[in-house]
């Protein structure tokens, strides 16, 4: 039986995905599970996997194309199967731009139809027969590997129907646990809590060449086009405000040194930045008003902190996300925001990676700019920009001396966060960075 | 709170409605002198004499009738069928009369009988006297349903059914009048109608029942729970009005349901709240919606066959395990 390849969900938000390179031609024998496909989502670049075998039959989708979740964009079929009516109803011979020819219906087409995938792997004999029998024998999960009927329908609860349409799952990505292979509740669980692997990204780039003055197109990249909408959203509707404070940073600086020095044999590496995540998150567990966000119906206040942090990769940035940031140590935090930022540039990183935060931070000391202003990233109720520490002359007691300071800019989304909160908070993350044994005390 | 027997607990229902209100009496077979077939009557007859406990010939077409008459005209009768399996020969006055005249009347006549006695099989009392009739009578509309499954139900329903301005049908489980249980001895307890009470709090698996099979239904919820299963045991205990909103609550949580009805499986009562789930809560449904009755066929006499025929603990485990997918 011959198995769409569609265009699937590979990260919690992706709407569209760009087919970057075909890793089989037409023609190659495909066995279920192999991976067929880059595909650049609007995060990151992930693997497409087969979900049946056969023939990798007809490529529909060109790389570079973009095309909707849902829609079909290759065939896999046995050699000599007729399937010109999936390439028909595809969107013709596949010289039509399926991004057209994916409208809503195509994934809903995709869970009622789906199975038909799943059923052209070995057939689960029996199955249906313990669903019926007489004895109330309950069916070994083992043998039900899909949740294919022998009609091509997937078999679901409508429980597990429902919360794979909420958790953005094709039913058809899914095995199913209970009799005859349905898909049920704890099967779509284990689906949303296992994430697909990320694969490596290829460069991109397409300049357009044409006759008039000298320009190149460079197309939309997803997370380009993520950045657009994201930050539209917020600098429309979210009111910013920004409050600027300058830190001493000496006793910080000092502080790191021996940290470095200790756990030099360690290869532990720690940096400023990571010194400021851990005196935010301490200073956020005080400050609920400021680790919250705007719900539209209410103020969510997160007593957890998990601090995203900015990071710069080619195309844009990206802010993988220290989970419980307040409950780690300096050193902890520093080798975690290394291995992420690292897998953030090779685009690596998993969506779970990169949601989830409940206030970020942005450094571009390390450019030289003293000072910066932040976008905030919705809904988060506000956004620390950090700029480089310098060694300033300061007045002490009368006195001239040389300190090493420091400007962050907390944007703050005024529905949420008031003027002298964001200030009260400044006070404390300036108090643990200018004592930072207050962080341990 | 006194420990009593679920008679004693109807008794004092009885007691304290009677005292409180000079209109409500009792009549039926064998209610006075003999102080009823169940007991239930016990001492009442003494107490409040012949005018307001009244010994009846066996003539159930008969009695009802009277008793709605009596309904109609602004008394507060209390009917009670020796058993409900003898109710059927006033099915007339009960679901032709009782359940519509409010209706027929345009709202003019109110019927506040309450027609009481025993229901279900109690031991080898054969296919005749072995049903559980709650179902048939629940068919009708106008009829308000009750089937108290512990002494305490018994007693705060009882005296909310006496209260009612509607017909009530008071279906006690044969079987259950000597059972104990807690029961508060305020005259003020009442239990309205139409309020589930969820026995027992679980996440895995709703089991919902009504009546005498509660204590089933407990039984099986702990032993549930030794094999690591949190059952959450919901007893209807009014069939008319439904609490609907606590049936959808339970199968929101636990999303898989296992329905237990001491009588028959066609057209039964599992069947009407399986439809009711279906409808309103299809969304939540993780397993088909399974059910535990008597077999479908009348009540054998034979120990062993009547054994096999009734509603167990076993079944209702095996339910469980099958909606559960073990």
């Amino acid at each position: 039986m011959a198995t769409k390849v569609y265009m699937e969900a590979l990260s919690p938000t992706m709407e569209e995905g760009r087919l970057i390179t075909w890793l089989k031609k037409e023609g190659d024998e495909i066995a279920e599970g192999d991976v067929l496909a880059e595909v650049e989502t609007d995060k990151a670049t992930m693997e497409l996997v087969a979900r049946g075998s056969g023939l990798l039959r007809k490529v529909i989708l060109p790389e570079g194309e973009t095309a909707s979740v849902g829609a079909v964009i290759a065939v896999i079929a046995g050699a000599d199967e007729d399937i010109s009516s999936i390439i028909a109803e595809a969107g013709g011979d596949g010289a039509a731009p399926p991004t057209a020819a994916a409208p809503a219906g195509a994934a809903k087409e995709a869970e009622e139809k789906g199975a038909a995938a799943a059923a052209a792997g070995p057939a689960a004999e029996g199955t249906g027969a313990v669903a019926t029998a007489p004895a109330p024998a309950p069916a070994p999960s083992a043998a039900a590997a899909d949740g294919a009927e022998a009609g091509g329908r997937v078999k679901a609860s409508p429980l597990a129907r429902r919360l794979a349409k909420q958790g953005g799952l094709s039913l058809d990505q899914i095995s199913g646990t209970g009799p005859g292979g349905r898909i049920i509740k704890r099967d779509i669980e284990a689906a949303l809590e296992g994430a697909p692997a990320a694969a490596a990204a290829p460069a991109v780039a397409a300049p357009a060449p044409t006759a008039e003055a000298a320009y190149a197109d460079v197309p939309l990249s997803q997370m380009r086009k993520t950045i657009a909408r994201r930050l539209t959203q917020s600098i429309g509707p979210v009111p910013h405000f920004f409050l600027t404070i300058e830190i001493d940073m000496t006793q910080a600086m000092e502080l790191r040194k021996k940290i470095n020095e200790r756990f030099a044999d360690q290869g532990v590496k720690v940096s400023p930045n990571d010194l400021i995540i851990k005196a935010a998150a301490m200073a956020l567990l005080r400050h609920p008003w400021v680790n919250a966000a705007w719900t539209g119906e209410a103020i969510r206040q997160y007593s957890d902190v998990h601090i995203g942090v900015a990071v710069a990769v080619d195309e844009g940035l990206i802010t993988p996300v220290i989970r419980n940031a307040h409950r780690k140590g300096i050193t902890e935090i520093a080798t975690e925001v290394k291995e992420l930022a690292g897998r953030a540039r090779e685009k690596k990183l998993l969506p779970e990676e990169y949601t989830g935060s409940t206030f970020s931070i942005s450094n571009l000391g390390m450019f030289g700019i003293e000072e910066f202003t932040a976008v905030i990233n919705p809904p988060e109720a506000a956004i620390l920009a950090v700029g480089a520490a310098q060694d300033k002359v300061v007045v002490e007691n009368g006195e001239m001396v040389i300190r090493n300071r420091m400007r962050v800019t907390l944007s703050c989304d005024h529905r949420v966060v008031d003027g002298a909160t964001g200030a009260q908070f400044l006070q404390t993350l300036k108090s643990y960075l200018e004592e930072p044994m207050m962080m341990i005390a | 709170m006194a420990v009593i027997t679920y008679r004693d607990a109807l008794n004092q229902a009885l007691v304290e409605e009677m005292e409180r209100d000079p209109d409500v009496f009792l009549m039926g077979e064998e209610v006075g002198v003999y102080n009823g077939a169940y007991k239930v009557s016990k001492g009442l007859l003494d107490r409040f004499g012949d005018m307001r406990v009244v010994d009846t010939p066996i003539t159930e077409l008969g009695f009802a009738g009277l008793g709605i008459g009596a309904a109609m005209v602004g008394l507060r009768p209390v009917i009670e069928f020796m058993t409900w399996n003898f109710s059927m020969l006033a099915m007339d006055q009960v679901w032709n009369s009782a359940a519509k005249l409010l209706s027929m009347s345009a709202g003019q006549f109110k019927i506040p009988v309450t027609f009481r006695g025993p229901n279900g099989a109690a031991l080898q009392l054969a296919a005749q006297h072995s049903q559980a009739l709650e179902a048939v009578y629940a068919h009708f509309p106008g009829l308000k349903i009750v089937t108290p499954g512990t002494p305490a139900d018994a007693k705060g329903l009882l005296k909310a059914s006496i209260r009612d301005d509607d017909p009530v049908c008071f279906f006690e489980g044969e079987m259950l009048y000597n059972i104990k249980g807690e029961v508060p001895e305020d005259e003020d307890f009442v239990i309205p109608l139409g309020v589930a009470d969820l026995k027992r709090e679980g996440s895995d698996v709703s089991i919902i029942t009504h009546g005498k099979m509660i204590n089933l239904v407990l039984q099986a919820a702990q032993q549930l729970e030794k094999e690591g299963i949190s059952a959450d045991v919901l007893d209807l205990r009014t069939l008319r009005p439904l609490d609907v909103d606590a049936i959808l609550r339970t199968v929101a949580k636990t999303n898989r349901v296992v329905l237990v009805e001491e009588g028959w499986p066609y057209s039964g009562i599992t069947a009407t709240i399986a439809a009711i789930i279906q409808e309103e809560a299809f969304d939540h449904l993780d397993a088909p919606v399974l059910r535990v009755t008597q077999a479908d066929v009348p009540m054998p006499y034979a120990k062993g066959l009547e054994r096999l025929a009734k509603p167990s603990v076993e079944l209702i485990l095996e339910k469980v395990n099958r909606v559960l997918y073990r």
